[in-house]
């Protein structure tokens, strides 16, 4: 058969590099970060070498086949259908990634070693006798560093030299043999590094952990708050009003029907009430929401590297237990803050059942996602800051108190925090940089063009009356519970579609600050959108689903009507 | 003693691990086994987790797994 390609399965422990490689071996992108769990699902790439060609698998990291997780289940299962394995080890944890590694070897299919993170062994005083390793085990040992791209080539070349390893051993003597093997290839001279031993402590102990943290977080939302504002006030706006304007403008002096007029740039050309598709339709996506997209995702990107987050979930770990989950859903929630479906996806890293649904309510109402926070933020400040600031203090509030009774609802007990914290790094321009740029190729090209229909279905839902049916129809019941105008209703319904959409929708409205805030707390909780919806019925399944979103959907009404009473401003 | 009374900066041997298999097999996938040396590097107080180092790895473990993990002090603040 010449059309068969062989498969390459690539495995190692979590946080050893798959992805970094992967993107090396195979120049497709994918997100790489310094944290285990980065990797949720399969990745498939090409591999061409001369007339050969293979398929390469990056699987999620394990440590051993033997727990129960997921991740492991898939890992293990992809590595059968493999035709070789490559197994990435971290340099710098020789010991413990050879654990996996003479777990691999048993599953007797050829293999190549690589010896990942390779230039850090030098800073921490590691010695590898890489040759001997190769010797011992009888396969290709391979030092590389993915993210210089140093080995690769080498890598690349000796893929055909993989071999199905000679080595043997009894299961109860594996740690022994794992300490021969130690013994011979790897020579440690510590070297202390002052420099990073102050920050591991300062932002690790239980002293100065937390009030650091507090540091960190605010001042993230403060680049992300000024960054945003700035590329809006100073970059995107000036460039909207300079060079796109006066094309709106002449379209509206044709004498093209008033019909599609209407459609195009709606009833004025005000780029944030008009409802065109070309003028509220480009203005929102482009000037309102992608620089807090940028901004986001930069202040992200460098925490994720610098290894960070790991920590911050150690931290975190006391207070979340409260709410029935361990620190390592501070990760989805934090990821929830950009876009609720990474977050979503990323609840995989969690155990059971329980976990995975408390944070997933925290993850949808915690904070509103990125696009919608741009949108709050940028209509708020007409009430002033503190208007801004409560909206996000309620929603935090509502859902640490919703996770509260519900941890105490589920049954089952909390699970205990198990993680590798992985070393500080300065993180690297140029992945930053890539990373930047594939989540911002998803924003554009996944969320832009919803935003531009969402803008020309309410058009035609205008045009054809039934945002005013809508409106006339359950128009009083909201205004009775939130004290919301009739009008609002059909807002409402768009929300699913996208939600920055539906916030946009407020700016006509002229509503009172204490409608904005009732509104825009309303809109962030009552429905998910629609992709998020999607992901998580394929996480959680159609039951938690549905149970979740109709807990969520009576709160917000509940929520409404509450504030709708307390709040006198 | 167990891991939670040893203190920061101080180096214990486990000699036993008090729990069924689950367990066993959680920690031995960090390495964490009868025999081997881990280094206290943080306590988060009240209820948080304990971090330890075991080689040249970093592992944050839950208290009450913690708990469970029964260490010998080998030398003070090594």
């Amino acid at each position: 058969m010449d059309d068969y390609l062989k498969k390459i399965i690539l495995t190692g422990n979590p946080n050893s590099g798959k992805s970094a490689i992967f993107s090396r071996l195979t120049s497709v992108d994918v997100i790489s970060s310094n944290y285990p769990g980065t990797t949720i699902e399969l990745m498939k790439g090409n591999l061409k070498v001369r007339n050969d060609k293979y398929i390469i698998i990056d699987t999620p990291g394990i440590y051993s086949f033997s727990s129960s997780s997921k991740a492991e289940e898939i890992a293990n299962k992809t590595m059968d259908e493999g035709d070789i394995i490559i197994n990435i080890l971290d340099s710098t944890n020789l010991e413990r990634n050879l654990n996996l590694t003479l777990q691999v070897i048993k599953k007797r299919k050829p293999m190549i070693l690589v010896l990942n993170i390779w230039d850090e062994t030098k800073h921490k005083g590691i010695v590898i006798d890489y040759k001997k390793l190769e010797e011992i085990l009888n396969i290709p040992v391979i030092p590389t560093c993915a993210i210089t791209g140093q080995g690769i080539k080498e890598l690349v070349e000796r893929v055909k030299e993989a071999r199905i390893s000679n080595f043997d051993y009894k299961e109860n003597e594996k740690w022994e043999k794992i300490g021969e093997i130690i013994n011979q290839v790897q020579k440690i001279y510590p070297k202390h590094h002052l420099f990073s031993e102050i920050i591991n402590e300062l932002t690790f102990n239980h002293f100065t952990g937390l009030p650091v943290a507090f540091f960190i977080l605010l001042f993230s939302f403060i680049i992300i708050r000024f960054t945003g504002e700035g590329l809006i006030n100073y970059v995107l706006d000036p460039i909207f009003n300079k060079f796109y304007m006066p094309f709106l403008i002449k379209i509206n002096n044709s004498d093209i029907p008033l019909l599609i007029k209407h459609i195009l740039i709606g009833k004025n050309i005000e780029p944030m009430e008009s409802f065109g598709v070309l003028s509220t339709g480009l203005y929102i996506p482009f000037v309102v929401v992608l620089p807090y997209i940028i901004s986001f995702y930069i202040v992200l990107s460098f925490l994720e590297d610098s290894g960070y987050l790991p920590r911050l979930s150690v931290l975190l770990d006391n207070f979340l237990h409260k709410l029935g989950i361990h620190g390592y859903s501070s990760i989805p929630i934090l990821l929830g803050i950009g876009c609720k479906v990474p977050g979503f996806l990323s609840i995989r890293i969690l155990e059971s059942e329980r976990e995975k649904i408390i944070t997933a309510l925290l993850i949808l109402i915690s904070a509103p996602c990125m696009p919608q926070t741009a949108m709050i933020i940028t209509l708020g400040m007409h009430y002033g800051l503190k208007v801004v600031l409560m909206i996000f203090f309620l929603l935090l509030l509502i859902s640490i108190i919703t996770a509260y009774f519900l941890n105490k609802l589920l049954k089952g007990e909390s699970q205990e925090l198990f993680i590798e914290i992985p070393p500080y790094r300065i993180p690297d321009i140029n992945i930053l940089a890539k990373k930047l740029w594939m989540r911002l190729r998803n924003f554009i090209f996944e969320a832009i063009p919803l935003i531009i229909f969402g803008i020309f279905l309410i058009n035609i839902m205008d045009i054809t009356g039934l945002l005013n049916y809508l409106s006339k129809t359950f128009g009083k019941f909201f205004t009775v519970i939130t004290g919301l105008p009739e009008e609002m209703a059909s807002v409402m319904l768009l929300g699913f579609l996208r939600k920055d959409v539906s916030i946009s929708m407020l700016a006509p409205f002229n509503l009172t600050a204490k409608q904005f805030i009732i509104a825009s707390i309303f809109l962030v909780m009552y429905l998910p959108c629609v992709a998020s919806f999607f992901t998580l019925n394929r996480e959680l399944g159609i039951k938690s689903t549905t149970k979740l979103f109709s807990l969520i959907f009576i709160l917000s009404l509940i929520v409404a009507m509450l504030l709708n009473f307390l709040i006198k401003l | 003693m167990t891991l939670i009374e040893l203190k920061k900066g101080e180096t214990g041997k486990v000699i036993e691990i008090a729990g069924g298999s689950n367990l066993h097999n959680k920690l031995d996938t960090m390495g964490i086994r009868k025999g081997v040396l881990v280094k206290k590097v943080n306590d988060i107080r009240l209820s948080g987790p304990v971090i330890i180092m075991i080689g040249n790895t970093n592992v944050a473990i839950g208290r009450g797994m913690a708990r469970k993990i029964i260490v010998e002090r080998i030398e003070r603040n090594g």
